[in-house]
């Protein structure tokens, strides 16, 4: 099995500028992430605010320069790679944004911006563009007509598809979807989650789907990533993490997530203590402040736990073999 | 790929007051394109034994000093204010342009450099600057005066244009194209500079003000345009003596630049409402 | 349980430009009763939030309640009360708690003294009780070592804690209706469930009424008593919570839950709603949600539906409830 993209102990820290940060720590945002991904499969990256998970995404787009670590793409190391290698190389990785309100330059007809990444990389000669476009708009289910609209005569859900399909454009074989429907409309939330899975089954391509839903990122991911304080603290096949969760975070989420179903009963985690400063990293388990594991100790407080595999899943737990919890998702609904 | 100027001006238009400015403007701009050819600078044929005479059906603006005809003067001097203005004004923003993208998009130590260098050129005052230059230098050729008043205007320019560029710097869109592959230079003129235009346009035009202001008051004060060649300033100057006797050769030079740099200004706000392309 | 608030046939309208006007808020009518929850859930644009801000006199101009309307707080009309007696009832009798916490709280002053402050402004207390109380409501929302947090600043605190000093801010005039606008939206998940557990508390405890307003369905279940849909400036439909999870009657509903992607098992492919919202000025006519209906019917598009009772407090706005309609 070919592996499309090597992630290795990515770390980011972002230094802080004095004045503005209080203490003159620097905000410890990814720290050590590993992971592999093969040509089209969709990883959820899944987190709270501050777990740094968009940043993973961005690092490995070179978006923001990473701190240390490896990243591989297609056996390539992209921080080796000089301005004009890289930029070659984009057309292979692609991102799609949250916002579809600033992810568009508001003075850019949707053709124009669909059509940028094939002038930069000079896929097609001129006369071609256009109907290249219109192509791309209505693969993304848009009408060809959409190509001379402004951003704002667009709604949410339509700026999004314009985005897609700018990424689309230049063929990418990775995306990096960084919370593509959190600021959508439930009802057209779908439709975007839809396309996104049309897609892949057409192009092949490979998702790093980032999001802090997880019953959206179930939707599409094949494998989920848990992500605690910029650590991934659980990496599990989807159906295996959300029946299954082996760390007590991710029983903790998944525990929080709203059901639209007021006849099953579930045994709400509710964490208590506090999370980590994003200036202080903790030298043990960052979860261990909020951790309700029976079997928690000094251990974890003091020696940080490394992803090992547990069953069917990678988790960074100490007592990941001890069950802390019943399954938090029961098969049948409660009488 | 961007709005068009017609749309611009099509939206300038929808603007009541901005109307009026567009409306002067264009006549204004007419009158000094095409009035030096109707009426000629009379400075080549004065009939200096009748002295100034008031506004009358041959003399519409009446006579100056020199019993020159006024209107035919001011008509003249809108040609040397608005081109020595435009020219000026064209030269700073470039200038202020690239010099505030670039610290804007790089960042770091050359946004360092560049902005200190700026502080430290804010830090003298422009009038002082432009008074000792032209004591010195008397007979200043045009061209030169309008590189003097453009490569002394363009330091907020820039601090304008570097503010625009950091508050866009980070946004999606501009990281999209970076995602893309775009260089630099790509980035910077197709993303960044559109978004930036609009406080842009906006300064440049109440720039053009300043600098009919500026270069008006220069001329009053015997620097920068000398005589013959006409200048409102100037005809302000001249006119002085008579204030009393012959007021209308002072006011109708003075009107004309009132109604000039009023016009720029209201141009101005019905740019800064047409430019936001939300409001269409 | 006694009829707290009602509200009957509430219209807002916008004068749109270029003549003419918008209606954002259609023609809505509500009950709340003391000690019940009631969620009302729509997507942007369908007009809840400005419904919220309607009960509190606080629809921004150049909006306009019509005066058609009625809103009634316990016998008192509240649409005829002018400048201080309005005033009174704005924190006093209905408090509001806002969505992001971040924005609406002021940023140079510390959450005590914003707490403190309402309680100035509605309860006749002053300096060391007035402080008191303050301390004492912030114990009550939940966020720990209260005394010593009177003197955060907003910008010190998590997501979780802000948004309790906003419930204590809105509790501090000690309401009797709570309207809580999607007091979870910008908030994690796992602080999202303290606080919907916590307001559950303060409704008990106080007695209070409280109108959850979200676009989330999902956050309704097992918290509300009672959920009212809305779709364009309309309540398209209004039911208990088990009966509207169990059977909706209304095809927006149904539609909406079946978009919405479920944690417990992955849809081959989930069902969207096709088109988008409508906006306030360009209502479809009849029924507004007939374009993207996936039931309509040819009458859908040319006569607008009635409200349909179907059981008390439970109504629905369709064609496909009445009897021989189709």
């Amino acid at each position: 099995m070919t592996v499309l993209l090597e992630v290795r102990d990515l770390v980011k820290r972002f230094e802080a500028g004095g004045l503005f940060r209080g203490a003159r720590g620097a905000v410890h945002a990814v720290n050590g992430v590993s992971f592999d991904m093969t040509p089209g499969e969709t990883l959820g990256l899944v987190g709270e605010s501050g777990s740094g998970k968009s940043t993973v995404g961005r690092a490995i787009l070179r978006l923001t320069e990473k701190t240390s670590g490896e990243v591989r793409f297609d056996g390539v190391d992209v921080y080796q790679l000089s301005g004009r290698e890289l930029r070659t190389l984009r057309r292979r990785m692609q991102i799609v944004f949250q916002d579809p309100y600033s992810s568009l330059d508001p003075r850019v007809m949707a053709g124009g911006a669909v059509a940028e990444g094939l002038e930069i990389h000079r896929l097609l000669p001129k006369a071609e563009i256009r109907g290249r476009v219109a192509d791309l708009l209505q693969e993304v289910g848009l009408d060809p007509s959409f190509a001379e609209k402004f951003p704002h005569e667009c709604s949410g859900g339509q700026r999004q598809r314009i985005g897609i399909a700018r990424a689309l454009a230049v063929d990418p074989a990775f995306l990096v979807c960084d919370e593509p429907v959190s600021a959508l409309d439930v009802s057209v939330q779908a439709q975007v989650l839809n396309l996104l899975a049309d897609l892949q089954r057409r192009r092949g391509i490979a998702f790093l789907f980032i999001a802090h839903d997880l019953a959206v990122v179930r939707q599409l991911a094949h494998r989920i990533a848990v992500m605690y304080f910029g650590r991934i603290v659980e990496l599990a096949p989807t159906d295996a993490l959300i029946r299954s969760p082996r760390h007590p975070y991710t029983q903790a989420l998944l525990s929080a997530v709203p059901v639209p179903d007021p006849g099953r009963q579930r045994t709400r985690i509710v964490l208590r203590g506090d999370p980590p400063k994003p200036t202080e990293l903790p030298p043990g388990c960052p979860f261990a402040s909020r951790c309700f594991h029976p079997m928690k100790d000094a251990r974890c407080v003091s020696e940080r736990p490394l992803l090992r595999v547990v069953g069917g899943s990678e988790v960074a737990c100490h007592y990941a073999e001890h069950d802390s919890l019943q399954p938090s998702v029961p098969s049948s609904p409660a009488p | 790929m961007i709005g068009s100027l017609r749309d611009l001006l099509r939206r300038s238009w929808r603007h009541s007051s901005g109307r009026w400015g567009v409306l002067a403007l264009t006549l204004l701009i007419l009158v000094a394109a095409f009035g030096p050819l109707a009426l000629p600078d009379p400075a080549a044929i004065p009939d200096a034994v009748a002295g100034a005479t008031p506004p009358s059906a041959s003399h519409p603006m009446g006579t100056d000093q020199l019993n020159r005809d006024l209107l035919s003067r001011v008509v003249n001097g809108a040609r040397i204010s608005l081109s020595v203005a435009a020219l000026a004004v064209l030269l700073s923003l470039t200038l202020g342009t690239l010099v505030g993208l670039v610290a804007g998009y790089a960042g770091g130590w050359v946004d360092a450099i560049l902005m200190r260098g700026v502080d430290a050129a804010l830090a003298i005052p422009r009038l002082f600057v432009l008074l000792l230059l032209l004591v010195v230098w008397e007979r200043i050729p045009l061209g030169a005066l309008i590189i003097v008043l453009g490569t002394t205007g363009w330091f907020a320019t820039s601090r304008l244009v570097r503010g625009e560029v950091l508050r866009l710097r980070h946004e999606p869109f501009v990281l999209a194209s970076e995602a893309l592959g775009a260089p630099g230079w790509r980035t910077m003129t197709r993303h960044l500079l559109p978004n930036a235009a609009g406080p842009l346009l906006v300064a440049a035009t109440l720039g053009v003000g300043d600098v009919i202001l500026l270069e008006a008051g220069l001329s009053f004060l015997g620097l920068g345009v000398q005589p013959p060649t006409p200048s409102w300033g100037g005809m302000v100057l001249e006119a002085r003596p008579l204030i009393v006797t012959a007021p209308w050769a002072a006011l109708f030079p003075g009107a004309a630049i009132v109604a000039t740099v009023l016009a720029v200004n209201l141009l101005g706000d019905a740019l800064q409402a047409a430019l936001d392309p939300r409001s269409a | 349980m006694s009829e707290l608030l009602e509200v009957q046939d509430l219209r807002i309208r916008f004068p749109a430009p270029g003549g003419g006007s918008s209606v954002p808020v259609d023609g809505v009518s509500l009950r709340l009763a003391r000690g019940e929850t009631l969620a009302l859930v729509g997507e942007s644009g369908s007009g809840k939030s400005l419904t919220a801000l309607a009960l509190l006199r606080l629809v921004p101009p150049p909006g306009k309640i019509d005066p058609s309307s009625r809103i009634v707080l316990e016998g008192l009309n509240l649409l005829e009360l002018q400048g201080e007696a309005m005033r009174a009832v704005r924190g006093g009798r209905i408090g509001l708690v806002f969505q992001d916490a971040m924005t609406s709280l002021n940023p140079v002053i510390s959450i005590g003294e914003q707490v403190r402050e309402t309680v100035v402004a509605h309860r006749s207390l002053r300096g060391k009780d007035a402080r008191e109380r303050a301390v004492a409501l912030l114990d009550e929302v939940g966020i720990p070592g209260a005394r010593a947090r009177y003197r955060s600043f907003p910008h010190e605190l998590s997501g979780g804690l802000r948004q309790r000093a906003l419930i204590a801010i809105a509790l501090a005039g000690e309401p009797d209706v709570l309207i809580a606008d999607e007091p979870t939206t910008a908030l994690d998940v796992t602080v999202q469930a303290q606080i919907l557990e916590l307001l559950d508390a303060l409704r008990t405890s106080r007695g209070m009424a409280v109108l959850l307003i979200s676009h989330d369905l999902g956050l309704e279940a097992g918290r509300a008593d009672r959920v009212a849909v809305m779709y364009a400036g309309q309540i398209v439909e209004e039911a208990s919570t088990s009966r509207l999870f169990r059977s909706p009657s209304h095809p927006y509903t149904r539609a909406l839950f079946g978009s919405i992607p479920r944690l417990e098992s992955a849809v081959d492919r989930l069902v969207p709603i096709a088109g988008a919202v409508p906006l306030p000025d360009a209502w479809p006519p009849a029924c507004r949600f007939h374009p993207r209906c996936p039931e309509v019917l040819p009458r859908c598009s040319v006569e607008t539906p009635p409200v349909v009772p179907l059981a008390p407090g439970e109504s629905s706005r369709c064609w496909l409830l009445v009897k021989g309609a189709r």
